[in-house]
């Protein structure tokens, strides 16, 4: 199949982009859409321009460093799935698609469709540990954790980094990010010690890095590739607001 | 070159702990005036690098993507070992250590494989108090499964995300020590060189992979944790920045390379599509717990798989293998699932794959139990595919995976370089010729977590800090070195991509170096490789600058160092006359087809030195002993 592709393209973080057009030709529905523009990047180099740049490393849906704004959905149109195990099936021939990087001022544009994302680690430096320094471990099985509440943990855990939410929310927000850590950590009975300055320090270390306020609208758990609930956020409003009534917040 | 693994003397069970005893310890007050780097940040970098910073190091811990969460640790699916034999199945730190031995086919180390084995219990312990959310059972409890190459139950998982968890309980440990100020982190920063001063690793030079600039750094101990080799393949199911170049370029330094030509081709990876595919994603072992591998007994046959009848179905490693059946371990797994399309009974439209089958065991347990065990693998799966494996057997086929081979290191996991320090997949300690699975990941924080904190200090206790700085003579002349080597790849200007490179290096590696190897075809392989890595040099196609994020330009510089190391593979397999685990000669088998392993020659690890651009590497032995366990052949009949 042939498609047409409207990709942004800017050269570094203090200069102004826009978008270019390409021909993505021959390509074929097993493709993934990654290796759809491998394919665009061989034939730019073999032109002599420049190829596009853009983040990708695992490429199974993991590591959490690909992100694509495709025809203005975070990953693209299929649900749950990362940019890199979005399959060219899903698109026919003929199709012009839209390309672009994640857009928040809390994400500023390195490169084409690379951004900085190192507001997320920051925001984990704020509490989004369990502090236990390593060989200070009790036997694993001391402490029971009810099976709902692990598997609850884990729905939390599952999150990638890859700032999908942000992405797709009116509001630039990363709570839903924020909250998956939180909640992660607060349902284990080895988070509990921590719980209440874990929820107030990472989200005021959110607010900080510029990302705007939750107000319910749930875009962010559309474009989740790992369709993090956004009841985690309702559990971390608790969380934070508990905090200013428990004895052991600071 | 002298090597000496330092294996300390006594009883198997006490040597870790007698070592532990002797060695030498920094004081708590020292502590802070050393400076550590830590290259990588995967399960071994990240839990050395907090664990490190915990007990009061200085630490410079270098990654390159845009955030140490990405490592590829972070893909490892189904599960980590280790003996806490909850499940009552009689299973112990003597059996993991010698389940690890003969998978390894007798190719390791009996000191680290046991204190591997012995340290194993307190990483679920450590990563528990962490936060990592494992599966539990109704009552609370930790939930176990098995794995290949083992009869008991010892594998702890967080459903099909096990390396995820694990390496954000270790990331979280790192960003709290970050949070300290105890640990620097560099992210988008590739480390490019080594340094040594006075013999000794004093730092690295390293590239700011956004604006170009070429760095050197100083430290009292340099530790390498970059993963794996498993790209010079091209299609792999490593991540795709996964490179050799850490590695290899110390190696050039002077730091010797164990056992390269063992590499892992793991059995249930989904088939190669098309030509244009980059990469190779793996379905956990874990599948094969439940999944039943067959092809038809019939060469050619085209049916539907769910209109080939039970008897013409041949469920070939349950047939060969009945005590282990569909969990024997990878090696056996993958060459006979290659036998089986050798003869052409492979299946799909390529021919080369096997079905890996649910219908049985959706029979038996129902589809909401395999959802649970499985669902997300099986949801990867539609999603690559676009078939439904509830419905449709999986199509499976073996690829690249995991590298056993890396720089070789002593019992304290410094390599033949004082202050050079490797670990997890980066060295060659462990695995011997084949690892099992979910090993990986319990080697990964054994020495980052138990192991490296101890030894390291051992080092600097004897070495102390001296105030070095990266302003001398032997960090200039390396950066030059770096800065010279990205200005010629830039200037070539050929007319070939990079990727075109890669991809003819790994079809080369793969079809002569790959899951069987013959002195022919190695031989072949040792022609092919340099004339392409001659032409690499001659007419690659590098655009853009130095002074920005160049993709193509770091691909290049890692693409550059995989074809010097696809030649000691080679070599190193054309060299071991003999088969054993994943490096399969095909002139050395048993009748029934079986690795023949030729214990009277060749029980040792092979040892590369490295003697300059255009002069073959100095082989050497390090001499294997059995003292605790008698290799035999390895049956899983």
């Amino acid at each position: 199949m042939n498609v047409t592709l409207k990709v942004w393209r800017q050269k570094g973080p203090n200069q102004s982009g826009g978008f270019a057009e390409y021909k993505a030709e021959g390509i074929i529905e097993d493709m993934s859409f990654l290796e759809m523009l491998d394919t665009v990047n061989e034939s730019l180099i073999a032109k002599g321009e420049t190829p596009i740049a853009f983040d990708n490393d695992c490429r199974e849906g993991i590591c959490g460093m690909c992100g694509l704004v495709i025809n203005g959905i975070p990953h693209g149109p299929s649900k749950g799935t990362t940019t890199c195990e979005l399959y060219m099936r899903h698109f026919k021939d003929g199709d012009t698609i839209v390309i672009e990087p994640w857009r928040s001022v809390a994400f500023p544009v390195m490169k084409d469709l690379i951004v900085d994302r190192s507001a997320f680690d920051r925001i984990i430096q704020a509490g989004g540990y369990i502090s236990c320094k390593t060989g200070s471990a009790i036997d694993a099985n001391t402490i029971p954790v009810p099976k709902p509440i692990a598997d609850r943990s884990m729905d939390a855990a599952t999150c990638i980094g890859c700032g999908a939410c942000v992405a797709a929310c009116p509001n630039g927000s990363a709570m839903l990010f924020t909250s998956a850590k939180i909640g992660h950590l607060n349902l284990l009975p080895q988070g509990k010690p921590e719980r209440f300055n874990r929820a107030v320090h990472m989200i005021e270390a959110m607010e900080a890095e510029g990302f705007g306020g939750c107000t319910n609208h749930g875009e962010c758990e559309a474009a989740c590739p790992k369709s993090v609930s956004i009841d985690f956020i309702a559990l971390v409003n608790r969380e934070y607001m508990g905090a200013f009534c428990a004895a052991d917040f600071e | 070159m002298k090597l000496d693994a330092k294996i300390p003397p006594g009883p198997l069970a006490e040597k870790w702990d007698n070592h532990l005893n002797s060695i030498k310890l920094v004081s708590p007050a020292n502590k802070r005036k050393y400076r550590i780097i830590i290259v990588g940040s995967g399960l071994g970098g990240a839990s050395a690098a907090a664990s490190l910073a915990e007990l009061g190091y200085d630490i410079d811990c270098f990654c390159y993507q845009d955030s140490p969460r990405r490592a590829h640790s972070i893909a490892a699916q189904g599960g980590i070992n280790a003996t806490k034999n909850y499940p009552n199945d009689n299973d112990s730190i003597w059996r993991l250590f010698y389940d690890t031995i003969k998978g390894g086919d007798y190719r390791a180390r009996e000191a680290n494989v046991y204190r591997l084995a012995q340290v194993s219990s307190n990483i679920i312990d450590q990563c528990v108090a962490q936060g990592v959310p494992f599966a539990r059972e109704y009552g609370g409890q930790l939930a176990n499964r098995s794995f290949g190459g083992a009869q008991v139950s010892r594998t702890f998982y967080a459903r099909g995300q096990t390396g995820q968890q694990l390496l954000l309980g270790a990331y979280q440990a790192l960003q709290r020590m970050i949070a300290a100020g105890k640990v620097t982190m560099h992210t988008r920063t590739e480390m490019l060189d080594l340094v040594l001063v006075d013999g000794r690793a004093r730092g690295i030079v390293t590239r700011d992979m956004v604006t170009g600039d070429i760095q050197s750094y100083a430290a009292d101990a340099v530790v390498l944790a970059t993963g794996g080799y498993g790209n010079v393949f091209f299609l792999s199911t490593n991540a795709k920045g996964c490179n050799t170049t850490a590695i290899w370029r110390a190696h050039k330094r002077g730091a010797a390379f164990a056992n390269p030509c063992f590499t892992q081709i793991h059995p249930t990876c989904i088939p190669v599509s098309n030509e244009y595919q980059s990469k190779l994603t793996l379905m956990s072992e874990s599948l094969r717990n439940d999944g039943r591998i067959w092809v038809s007994k019939k060469p050619g046959d085209k049916r539907p798989p769910n209109d080939i009848p039970e008897d013409e179905r041949d469920y070939y490693l349950e047939r060969r293998y009945p005590a282990f059946g569909n969990l024997v371990p990878r090696d056996v797994a993958s060459r006979n699932a290659k036998m089986v399309c050798d003869e052409g009974r492979g299946v799909g439209a390529t021919g080369l794959g096997v079905y890996l089958d649910f219908r049985d065991a959706i029979n038996r347990l129902g589809k909401k139990v395999i959802e649970e065990r499985y669902g997300n693998l099986f949801e990867m799966y539609e999603r690559i595919t676009g078939e439904n494996p509830y419905e449709v057997p999986m199509r499976i086929y073996p690829a690249s995976h995991y590298t056993m081979g890396g720089l070789w290191v002593d019992y304290n996991l410094m390599s033949n370089i004082p202050g050079l320090y490797v670990i997890g997949e980066a060295n060659f300690s462990d695995h011997g010729a084949n690892r099992l699975g979910a090993s990986a990941l319990m080697q990964g924080l054994a020495d980052g977590y138990f192991v490296l904190p101890n030894t390291i200090g051992d080092f600097l206790a004897e070495h102390r800090p001296d105030g070095l700085t990266a302003d001398g003579n032997e960090f200039r002349t390396v950066e030059n070195d770096v800065a010279d080597n990205v200005k010629k790849l830039l200037s070539i200007n050929g007319s070939r991509s990079v990727d075109s490179f890669h991809k003819e290096l790994g079809k080369i590696v793969w079809d002569y170096c790959g899951m069987s190897r013959n002195k022919e075809g190695l031989q072949k392989a040792l022609t092919l490789i340099p004339a392409l890595r001659e032409e690499f040099w001659n007419d690659v196609k590098v655009p853009g600058d130095n002074e920005e994020i160049n993709q193509s330009l770091e691909k290049a510089g890692r693409v550059a160092e995989f074809m010097e190391l696809a030649e000691i593979m080679c070599l190193d397999a054309l060299g071991r006359e003999e088969s054993c685990g994943a490096h399969y000669r095909e002139e050395y088998q048993t009748p029934e087809g079986e690795a023949l392993r030729n214990d009277e020659e060749f029980s040792y690890v092979s040892v590369w030195e490295y003697s300059g651009e255009f002069s073959k590497p100095i082989f050497h032995k390090e001499h294997l002993q059995f003292e605790f366990v008698t290799p035999t052949q390895r049956s899983y009949k």
